[in-house]
């Protein structure tokens, strides 16, 4: 049974991750590359062209928490390709398990019938309220304090989420209250805003990230929630049918 | 037929309470310490690797 959980939610999570890797590759890094051309204009030395084009460290060290030059990063090329795609499908995988686990505690097991809602709310809890206070961030934008950003995030994702595990529960009246409220506090404290200070990437290219983006992450959820529950469902099905099968 | 498709759909619904619980327990601080370490862990390792997916999943990064 435990077993059935994590199968269904690393097959989701690899194929929907897969899905999103490609996106990203063709859609998303081609913006973060032409926006790393644009970081640090100011006082950045392209001595070194195989590690320049991504050390933004040396780009902006006081935009950031480690300042160490000689750090490693992935090559531009396959090598960061691979990370990337590694990670986006690492990333899916955690949120597989997450709603995977939100699934066994709340009793609504994911199936194909409601898969594409699991992962509606997925989109709606793990990124467009999130992108609401936290626009998709292009590196070279002006952003406010990281850790403060982050907790924001994880608390708005969490509120969010649990306005959708409620109504999902119940549709009484004060659910309906209760879910919006917890939906719209995130917003009414506001996330830290970003310094008041210009952005060294062209606003074309930060609002076409910002619609990829969100664009990507929805094919990402819905692909997710409806593979999880399609999984399941033949995982359900094969276990009534072993039993059927013996007699047969 | 019917009968086997109300069982499947309602498969999950059979699981005891315990079951549930301790998959969960897994499963969550399984997901979670993915999530962390792909999309906010501080290591510079781990962020530079996960750069641009931080970047294209919308997580806060730099």
């Amino acid at each position: 049974m435990i077993r059935n959980l994590f199968f269904a939610a690393l097959v989701a999570a690899f194929c929907a991750g897969l899905v999103a890797a490609t996106i990203q590759q063709f859609r998303v890094v081609p913006l973060i590359l032409h926006a790393e051309t644009f970081e640090g204009e100011a006082g950045h030395s392209h001595d070194d062209a195989a590690t320049a084009d991504h050390a933004h460290a040396e780009a902006t060290p006081a935009a950031h928490d480690h300042g160490d030059a000689a750090q490693w990063a992935p090559a531009d090329g396959l090598e960061r390709t691979a990370y990337t795609t590694l990670a986006t499908v690492l990333a899916a995988a955690g949120f597989a398990l997450v709603i995977g686990a939100v699934s066994m505690f709340a009793n609504i097991p994911i199936t194909f019938a409601n898969g594409f809602v699991w992962g509606l709310a997925g989109y709606l809890a793990f990124a467009l309220a999130p992108a609401f206070g936290l626009p998709p961030e292009l590196p070279g934008m002006p952003a406010g304090d990281l850790a403060a950003r982050q907790l924001w995030w994880g608390a708005t994702a969490l509120s969010t989420a649990g306005a959708c595990l409620l109504l999902a529960k119940t549709r009484a009246g004060w659910a309906f209250a209760v879910a919006a409220a917890l939906v719209l506090v995130p917003h009414i404290v506001g996330a830290p805003p970003a310094p008041e200070e210009a952005s060294a990437v062209p606003a074309h290219l930060a609002t076409e990230f910002a619609a990829v983006t969100l664009g990507s992450s929805m094919v990402f959820w819905l692909l997710l929630g409806t593979i999880f529950g399609k999984v399941n469902d033949v995982l359900a099905h094969r276990s009534l049918a072993q039993p059927a099968g013996a007699t047969a | 037929m019917n009968t086997a498709t109300t069982t499947v759909t309602n498969s999950g619904l059979s699981l005891s309470l315990s079951q549930r619980l301790i998959a969960g327990s897994l499963a969550l601080m399984l997901g979670l310490t993915l999530l962390v370490g792909t999309g906010f862990a501080g290591d510079f390792r781990l962020h530079n690797g996960a750069h641009d997916t931080r970047h294209a999943m919308g997580f806060p990064c730099h």
